[in-house]
């Protein structure tokens, strides 16, 4: 009941905030010619994130787009809410990035009968109806999964003993933690020398990432790789395993993805082995796509952003550099 | 266990050491941690080994303490609280607040070892907590709002004063001082439980050994006679919220520090959930006027053991909540004097207790 009321003092509050935003729009809408986007952020529930909605807001302010944003904090039904807001505020185009993959059909279904386009970023939804989205923009996690897979295999090529793996999920049922789970394993599992121990959900979080850790530490005496969904539960792993007396990197390598500043920072120091870049620098390739669609332009309906993946020396190279 | 029992309302002196055992209060809770403990060796091997690595204490019951000492600290506020007919809601938003407040001034420190800046930073997250549990203690006694709706206020605009403080990203701070909070150690031991077993001493001797227990329960019991008794009730509201978001402000700080880094959304995410179910298991009823400081601890520790087990025995993330969900509905079936009237009902009662020792045993069970 309290999740209940809080749902509703937190929807009141965004829409009153959102109010607030639009006020000098009145009605929203585009009366002044400018593109006004509803954009549901999943949270800030890690450095990626935060770097996400910041690329975001800032490319939305150059390219002369009015962002309504609001923050689900990894619920569901606070970003199912925004966007009912969103369509009844009547926005120009919604994009968001999907908390879990499934149950979206009602609110997208909403969304296209009142003829706003919605694009979604960065996570994907299981639909089978792919035309309650215009295009969907962001990584390739099972690629993601598959690059992550791939550096373990050719690291391991010349030993004949198991290794034994466990793997730090991301928020359970997210896509991103699901794709990067198969595309890894479809990669590892082709060698049976290769076995998953132990697996279970970090949240995408550091302080879940060491208590799970923690956990398996004790578990399992002998772990050679860790596997972690993202930085962040990682970094948080990285702990436990100093707490348990053993070198991180060494004594267990450890593969992550995202590389965000204090992951990259991490990798360059040894402490992380291998990390698959998700690149969280979606906003100037989200505006292209919005206006386009808002123009009724034809789109893609899958646009990969471009990434890489750094070992140790070339995270040392790169890290100057990084803005996130 | 360290619970400082209060004198256990259980049976006559001609009742049995074994009926006197049944009845005492936190029986069940004590069943139910050692069940669950006992679950683990079958899965993992030398669960309840406990080593000395690096110089300190290193194992899964070692584990269960540490990550659990920021809960059994939130549950203990509660507790009070909760004692009064009350409820805080805001808890976990406060806990996010004082980490992020914490974070933010060590990060801004020119030398952050400084033992000196990083005292004044947790001193400074822990005003700001202490005004917090206070603005929520004027709006339940002073204005007379209801507690969950009061509490309510903070918890939902709370997160958002944590991310405004944190700029909505993750602060990582490297601070030896600040990492002794919540993941150094003391001769040994993990801080954090030292800081708990300070703040459960306190408040058992303040509760306990004078007279602001009396005077919560009292409070809790009947507000309106214990005024024309005499007892300041406002005063003790305030009081206990103050408290509580004192607590919730060392756990925050606890959190933080254990993984160094300050993250506005996700620290004490759903904590106020879990410290009143602790609180609700140890055997405080949230209907106020009686608490068991012992009880809370023991909630507090099965939550945590519960949360160790799953890791350590590999339920699949997918079923994780519902069978955390099973458990909980276990445990407090269990915990419940009424359903184990009913299932046990057929078992003969001891000759030597008397009708009015039943009916003690039963309600502060």
């Amino acid at each position: 009941m309290f999740k209940r009321i809080s749902a509703l003092v937190l929807v009141g509050v965004t829409t009153l905030a959102m109010a607030g935003c639009s006020g000098s729009g009145g009605s929203g809408g585009s009366s002044d010619g400018k593109i006004v986007m509803g954009f549901a952020q999943v949270g800030a529930e890690s450095g990626w994130r935060t770097a996400n909605t910041k690329s975001v807001q800032e490319s939305a302010k150059s390219a002369g787009v009015e962002l309504k944003f609001s923050d689900a904090q990894q619920k569901q039904e606070n970003q199912i809410k925004a966007i009912r807001s969103y369509i009844q505020q009547k926005v120009d185009v919604i994009a968001f990035s999907p908390v879990v993959e499934s149950g979206w059909d009602t609110v997208l279904n909403e969304a296209r009968n009142a003829k706003i386009p919605v694009i979604l970023t960065d996570r994907a939804v299981d639909s089978q109806d792919k035309s309650l989205y215009k295009t969907f923009l962001g990584s390739d996690f099972v690629e993601e999964g598959k690059k992550a897979g791939q550096w373990l295999v050719d690291q391991y090529k010349d030993g004949t003993d198991q290794v034994n793996i466990v793997q730090l999920e991301g928020t359970t049922g997210s896509a991103p933690a699901n794709d990067r789970k198969e595309g890894f394993e479809q990669v590892v599992s082709a060698d049976p020398r290769f076995k998953v121990i132990a697996s279970q959900t970090g949240d995408f979080t550091r302080a879940k990432g060491k208590e799970v850790m923690e956990a398996f530490l004790k578990a399992n005496p002998k772990i050679d790789v860790l596997y972690a969904h993202n930085d962040d539960m990682a970094l948080g792993a990285i702990e436990a395993i100093e707490g348990a007396g053993k070198v991180p990197g060494k004594d267990i390598k450890i593969i992550s993805v995202d590389a965000v500043h204090d992951g990259m920072q991490a990798l360059a120091d040894g402490k992380i082995s291998f990390i698959v870049e998700c690149s969280p620098l979606l906003g100037p390739q989200l505006m292209d796509l919005a206006k386009k669609v808002v123009k009724g332009e034809q789109v893609p309906d899958r646009v990969v952003t471009e990434e890489t993946t750094f070992t140790q020396e070339q995270a040392k190279d790169a890290l100057p550099g990084r803005k996130y | 266990m360290t619970a400082p029992s209060p004198a256990p309302a259980s049976g006559s002196a001609s009742a049995s050491p074994g009926r006197r055992l049944l009845g005492h209060r936190l029986f069940w809770p004590a069943v139910i941690l050692v069940a669950l403990l006992l679950i683990n060796p079958v899965f993992t091997d030398g669960f309840f080994r406990v080593e000395l690595k690096d110089g300190h204490l290193y194992g899964s019951l070692i584990d269960i303490v540490r990550f659990g000492a920021p809960l059994i600290l939130v549950a203990l506020g509660m507790t009070l609280v909760i004692a009064t007919r009350g409820i805080d809601l805001s808890v976990g938003s406060v806990v996010a607040i004082s980490g992020a407040l914490a974070c933010l001034r060590i990060s801004d420190l020119g030398d952050q070892n400084s033992a000196g800046g990083v005292l004044a930073a947790a001193g400074v997250a822990l005003a700001l907590s202490v005004a917090l549990g206070a603005w929520n203690g004027l709006l339940v006694a002073g204005v007379g709002v209801q507690p969950i709706i009061a509490t309510l206020i903070l918890m939902v605009a709370g997160r958002g004063l944590a991310q405004l403080i944190t700029d909505g990203q993750i602060i990582t701070v490297n601070s030896a001082p600040y990492k002794l909070i919540g993941g150094g150690y003391w001769l040994t031991l993990p801080f954090g439980i030292v800081i708990v077993l300070a703040v459960l001493a306190l408040t058992a001797f303040l509760t306990r050994r004078l007279a602001l227990g009396l005077l919560i329960e009292s409070v809790g019991g009947n507000a309106e006679a214990s005024r024309l008794a005499g007892i300041g009730a406002r005063g003790v509201i305030l009081t206990v919220y103050t408290f509580c978001a004192l607590c919730a402000g060392i756990a925050g700080l606890m959190i933080s520090s254990n993984v160094s880094s300050a993250d506005g959304n996700n620290a004490g995410l759903w904590i106020e959930l879990d410290a009143i179910l602790a609180v609700v298991i140890g055997g405080t009823p949230l209907s106020g006027g009686r608490f068991s400081l012992g009880g809370t601890v023991l909630g507090a520790l099965i939550i945590q053991t519960l949360t160790t087990t799953i890791y350590s025995i590999g339920v699949p993330p997918e079923t994780t909540l519902l069978f955390k969900a099973l458990v909980v509905t276990v445990v407090c079936l269990v915990q419940s004097p009424a359903f184990r009237a009913k299932v046990f009902h057929r078992r003969r009662r001891p000759a030597g207790a008397s009708p009015v020792a039943e009916e003690k045993v039963g309600v502060s069970a």
